[in-house]
């Protein structure tokens, strides 16, 4: 059986409602049932979830470290995509 | 309530609560010995679900039998003949097909055996009960889901997962023999008759095991008698492991 080498899975855990699914980890397991109970032991076996994704790895579309410069660093310059030019009124407290 | 009632009362919960450790102690075996990761950590998971069980139901025999005995005493320092399990917990299972034939039966009866407790007139198994019901569930769940894969996977999984199968299957018997039960327990609605169990149980395996493409097998009963304190050979060597290190230092924490 471990001769084979099962797909891999990434995990997604919710913690509470109202949170998003937050990616915890991943682990290998023959389809998605067994991944999803394979999840449940290895990252909900301390009451950290109440929702739980498994997603194949293969599925995921990964940005590309030799693309950092060209995806990320263009951003790095733009103070002016941050809302920090507005004066917030005094006594307003959920903006 | 009667000195008599206590005692099968004492008796009765000791069965159970010995189920859950033994096979507790089995599951614990597979840790590092697993066909993956995930699953070492599932099993161990299980290992402790029932071991909670187990400690729950210990402790309250030890309550109700007034002699002091606490949930170690009874897990450490009985001896083989003492102890309750059916035959079917106890055996060796290195192969990870039988484990998980024989999880299949045994978390199986567990499930119908505490929905059908947790309304126990007795309030403590009623609510160990209702705690496990949740967890042998799950139980079932996992152990299903790894039949069927094996079952209904390649020639050489399918084979071995009907021989582990034909092997477990004598075994059950023992779980629903009421023998060791005084029937007056039954009566008081504190403990669950488990003749009654045997249609409901037998016909979710049939389920699991159609649906492995398994067959479900026709062999004679093997003679099992560990309600009674007869064990098979194993069940020594697998006291000696569980029970060592708390008689070489009794009251020892760890």
């Amino acid at each position: 059986m471990s001769e084979r080498i099962e797909p891999l899975w990434e995990v997604f855990v919710r913690a509470r409602r109202g949170l998003s699914h937050v990616h915890v980890g991943s682990l290998h397991a023959p389809d998605a049932e067994m991944a999803l109970r394979n999840a449940r032991d290895v990252y909900t076996r301390r009451q950290e979830g109440v929702s739980l994704w498994v997603v194949p790895a293969s599925a995921i579309a990964a940005s590309s470290p030799d693309e950092k410069d060209s995806f990320f660093d263009p951003a790095a310059d733009k103070v002016y995509r941050h809302p920090t030019f507005y004066d917030v009124p005094e006594g307003v407290q959920h903006l | 309530m009667s000195g008599l009632h206590d005692e099968a009362l004492v008796d009765y919960t000791l069965a159970l609560a010995d189920d859950a450790l033994v096979s507790a102690q089995r599951m614990g075996w597979w840790i590092s010995r697993a066909p993956q990761l995930e699953e070492d950590v599932a099993l161990a998971n299980i290992g402790l679900d029932q071991l909670g069980q187990a400690r729950l139901l210990l402790a309250h025999a030890g309550e109700v039998e007034g002699k002091g005995r606490d949930e170690d005493d009874l897990a450490y320092f009985r001896d083989e003949r003492d102890f309750r399990n059916v035959c079917l917990v106890e055996r060796e299972q290195s192969d990870f097909g039988v484990a998980m034939a024989r999880l299949l039966i045994f978390a199986c009866w567990q499930h119908e055996l505490y929905s059908a407790l947790s309304r126990s007139t007795d309030p403590t198994l009623a609510a160990v009960a209702a705690k496990a019901v949740k967890e042998t569930a799950y139980h079932l769940d996992h152990a299903s889901h790894w039949v069927v894969r094996l079952g209904d996977g390649t020639d050489e999984s399918h084979r071995r997962m009907q021989a582990a199968l034909d092997a477990e299957w004598p075994w059950r018997g023992e779980l629903f023999d009421a023998a060791h039960l005084d029937p007056a327990l039954v009566a008081s609605g504190v403990a669950v008759d488990p003749a009654t169990l045997r249609d409901p149980v037998e016909g979710r395996i049939g389920a699991v095991v159609r649906q492995a493409t398994l067959a479900v097998p026709e062999v004679p009963d093997a003679y099992s008698r560990g309600r009674s304190g007869l064990h098979t050979e194993t069940m020594g060597y697998l006291l000696a492991e569980m029970q060592s290190l708390a008689r070489a230092h009794p009251g020892v924490t760890w």
